[in-house]
């Protein structure tokens, strides 16, 4: 009743934010223990800390509006996400140079 | 009134789209939807205020991110083919802890975050302030995580080439 009394007043309720970047970490959660491909499981990984993105910016909006760190938090994950990917996909692209798959399953044969 | 509908429509992009992601059985389709999500996640960004945000989100995921993944697909994988997932019993598995994980941090964000719901008017961050703050030394100010940043960068750099490039 509250959230709707909220919403009606002109304002969006912080949890609705939260909730919006919960389905989206959970759906990150879900593809990266589904899924064989590493690049779905590199897609997983984006999706979840896109949500955490999210939660940080949210909580620096509506708890601490005159400070800037969730903000600046945000800005540098953003960044460290970039490099990640990069790094990843150049890995990626070495296992599959060598095995001809981006499966998980057939990450064991490395060894040999 | 026309900000609840634009963040009803962005969250039901978000919540759609993010779920198609990572249930979708071509991997290019994935792809697209977790573009769209970015998108969407960019446009969470303006309604809350933070213009900034919105372009860093737009150029570096939008843009590079995206770029990357399409570059990373098509290299790697047969046109047409369907991806395999893992068994049934390891999905049915990964539903359930996505699913109770989810209920259980819905019930913590219910009961806990409901008495804190003021929404200060502006956010008032002005590319001056904002500029001070990245460059500062002082405290609150971020100077040297922006040069550990593009440290790593230049280390990510040149860890891509040296990992990527044929031998």
């Amino acid at each position: 009743m509250d959230i709707l009394n909220n919403i009606l007043a002109g304002q969006i309720p912080m949890e609705l934010y939260l909730g919006v970047s919960l389905i989206m970490f959970f759906a990150g959660i879900y593809g990266f223990l589904s899924r064989r491909s590493m690049l779905m499981i590199l897609i997983s990984i984006e999706l979840m800390l896109n949500a955490a993105d999210i939660n940080f910016v949210v909580f620096n909006r509506y708890l601490f509006p005159g400070q800037m760190e969730g903000f600046f938090f945000a800005l540098f994950t953003i960044a460290i996400a970039a490099c990640e990917t990069a790094v990843a996909i150049a890995i990626i692209i070495n296992i599959y140079r060598n095995l001809t798959s981006v499966e998980v399953g057939t990450l064991d044969q490395m060894k040999e | 009134m026309a900000q609840q509908i634009i963040f009803f429509v962005l969250a039901a992009i978000i919540a759609i789209f993010s779920i198609l992601a990572v249930t979708s059985k071509r991997i290019i389709r994935s792809a697209t939807y977790l573009l769209f999500v970015l998108l969407a996640t960019a446009g969470l960004y303006l309604l809350l205020g933070y213009n900034y945000l919105f372009a860093v989100q737009i150029a570096v995921y939008a843009g590079g991110v995206m770029v990357l993944f399409i570059f990373a697909i098509l290299l790697t994988n047969k046109p047409g083919e369907s991806l395999k997932t893992e068994l049934p019993v390891r999905r049915v598995a990964a539903g359930v802890t996505a699913i109770a994980g989810l209920a259980f941090c819905a019930h913590v964000i219910y009961w806990n975050i409901a008495k804190v719901t003021t929404l200060v008017e502006k956010a008032d961050l002005t590319p001056q302030q904002l500029g001070h703050t990245m460059m500062g030394t002082d405290k609150y100010q971020y100077l040297m995580p922006f040069e550990t940043i593009s440290i790593l960068l230049l280390a990510c750099i040149v860890g891509a080439i040296m990992i990527a490039r044929k031998r």
